[in-house]
């Protein structure tokens, strides 16, 4: 009975969500899409370095992919066409990336996800200025904050369950023996490159579209919006408080942050980065494993010693 | 014009390999990757704005006051907030995630404050402007200078290293750090060293980089990612290697901005990044 009832309750709570924008005003609908975006950016981050413990650094390389390939292409064809190019878009660079830096060890990864935003950005203006000679374009998409938000809602359900039904198959087996040891998963037969691979595509896939999505939101699109490196950086850390390896550590780090990041950017925003790099120190070393993990062990503390040992090994 | 791109590029790639060349100690040695690095070079620069223009103190005597800052800043970071982290992880890929992270925190900490204090925009002095005549080309003397220190400090650094016992322990602490114990270094304390070691080195690279361009609070991060590629292009801990590929990079990057477009600099690093990736993920000289 145990999994129809967290079926049910899945259900439930996606149907609650799904409603809430009917309820609440222009603002509150805004907040909603932000809120989901962040559930989703912390979600999809964590499907690839939650267990594979590669460090991404490229989050809103991909995101402002997804946003700039709205900007380029709106009015040439339907939005739906649009979202399938720029998901392809967000793959291919993927791909490209992780081919390169992959199958090495996981420093390169994280220099390349460093740079790669930045990278992006500078051929994307280069482009712009000297071939298209303007830089910044319009996006005349008439989408309502509600339905963006249920995009967004769909993909936050979709990158959770993906990485749900990866958990339960061979390949969460395989990602799992990387995170624990790389090289003796390649011993035991596991295409390690492969699946690293695979991960990252799928999960660049997420933000890209994620920023496909909301790009109608911002009407004017220039690259400096964005490729704003605060994405990145938001997204890991909400992910990280939550705890990146958990299922669903990425959604209880996001919406505790970001309301702690709108309220910031609201009242001190010219101290908004210190801040945010105070908590994120701060995160890494009072809650290393996220606040799910530190939960549970307080249960387990107030529950006797022995309750749940078999878990931990 | 090309022979001025080509000396520009070298004054900028001796600046870069200085500053990789800092890099490259402290992750083969203290083993910490520093996404902060860059922010450690601003440090350099925007003290030696402030004692050039508040105190005008003269750049070249101020490496004196900065070098010794950064060195104190980078030991503080190091016991402070690297040393718990070792401390505390059951295996080193632990501290390696950890320290990525930690110090990317640091990177936005930095920036903030930087931004907080100088504002977004660009901040330099004019100082030795005066343009000298080298191979035919116009180069300003502080560019000049700036290059002569960069290999000064170079040269110092590189006979430290080989020349000395104690150079001798950061290079077994580099190559064997599981062995160093059983020869009695204190393996925690040359990794401190030479973290700040790394850290007065970055101070100086921005020391002089201020000397000759004005900079801004973000170009912390990008120098990072320079200095990064260079390390990685040279190979880790080969501080001949790194030398040659700052010297690439920064030639690079003039060309690049001179016949192409100046905002591409960082693309064309990458560029350069991705073929050693493909083709020699060791280094070019491993």
């Amino acid at each position: 009975m145990r999994p129809a009832v967290s079926a049910l309750a899945c259900a439930l709570l996606v149907a609650g969500l799904a409603a809430l924008p009917l309820f609440v005003g222009g603002y509150g609908q805004g907040v909603l899409v932000g809120l989901m975006n962040a559930v989703v950016l912390a979600s999809a981050w964590a499907l690839f370095s939650g267990p594979t413990k590669y460090v991404s650094l490229a989050t809103v390389a991909f995101f402002g992919i997804g946003a700039y390939t709205v900007a380029v292409l709106t009015e040439t064809m339907p939005f739906g066409a649009i979202l399938a190019v720029a998901g392809a878009i967000g793959v291919a660079v993927a791909l490209l990336v992780g081919l390169a830096t992959l199958r090495l060890a996981g420093v390169y990864f994280v220099i390349f996800s460093f740079g790669l935003a930045e990278l992006v950005r500078q051929i994307i203006t280069w482009f712009e200025t000297s071939v298209n000679r303007t830089l910044g374009r319009y996006i005349f998409i008439d989408l309502s904050a509600t339905a963006i938000y249920w995009m967004l809602l769909a993909l936050a359900v979709a990158v959770i369950g993906t990485r749900w039904l990866i958990e339960r198959g061979r390949l969460g087996l395989a990602v799992h023996a990387i995170g624990d040891d790389e090289i003796v998963a390649r011993h035991a037969g596991v295409d390690v490159t492969k699946v690293k691979l695979a991960l990252f595509a799928l999960s660049a896939l997420a933000m890209t579209l994620a920023g496909a999505i909301q790009a109608p939101r911002w009407t004017y699109v220039e690259p400096s919006i964005v490729f704003n490196p605060n994405i990145s950086f938001t997204a890991l850390i909400m992910a990280l408080l939550g705890g990146a390896t958990r299922l669903w550590g990425p959604v209880f780090g996001a919406v505790p942050l970001f309301f702690f990041f709108e309220w910031l950017s609201v009242t001190m925003p010219g101290q908004f980065s210190i801040v945010l790099g105070l908590t994120f120190i701060v995160i890494v070393f009072l809650v290393p494993n996220g606040v799910l993990d530190l939960a549970e062990k307080g249960l387990r503390k107030t529950r006797g010693p022995n309750a749940g040992d078999a878990r931990h090994v | 014009m090309l022979l001025s791109t080509l000396v520009f590029g070298v004054v900028l790639g001796g600046t870069y390999a200085l500053v990789a060349l800092g890099l490259t100690i402290q992750y083969g040695v203290a083993r910490i990757m520093n996404l902060s690095f860059g922010e450690v070079v601003m440090f350099g620069a925007f003290a030696t704005f402030v004692l050039f223009t508040g105190a005008s103190l003269s750049p070249v005597l101020g490496l004196f006051v900065v070098v010794p800052l950064a060195f104190a800043i980078s030991w503080i970071l190091y016991t402070v907030l690297m040393r718990p982290l070792v401390k505390r992880a059951r295996h080193p890929e632990r501290v390696e995630i950890d320290s990525i992270l930690v110090t990317f925190g640091l990177l936005f900490l930095f920036q903030g404050l930087f931004t907080q204090a100088f504002g977004s925009g660009y901040t330099g002095y004019g100082w030795l402007q005066a343009p000298v005549e080298i191979l035919g080309a116009r180069v300003a003397s502080g560019r000049v200078l700036g290059l002569g220190l960069a290999c000064l400090i170079g040269l110092g650094l590189w006979a430290a290293t080989t020349r000395t016992r104690w150079g001798l322990t950061m290079r077994a602490v580099a190559t064997r750090p599981a062995f160093a114990a059983l020869v009695g270094i204190d393996e925690n304390r040359v990794a401190r060293q030479a973290f700040a070691l790394g850290g007065a080195i970055a101070g100086a690279g921005g020391a002089i980089l201020s000397m000759y361009q004005p900079v801004t609070p973000i170009d912390g991060g990008f120098l990072t990612m320079k200095a990064l590629v260079i390390v990685i292009m040279g190979g880790i801990g080969n501080m001949g290697g790194a030398l040659a590929a700052g010297l690439i990079i920064g030639i690079v990057e003039a060309l690049v901005s001179y016949a192409v477009d100046p905002g591409l600099t960082l693309a064309a690093t990458y560029a350069i990044f991705l073929a050693v990736l493909l083709w020699r993920p060791k280094g070019l000289f491993a």
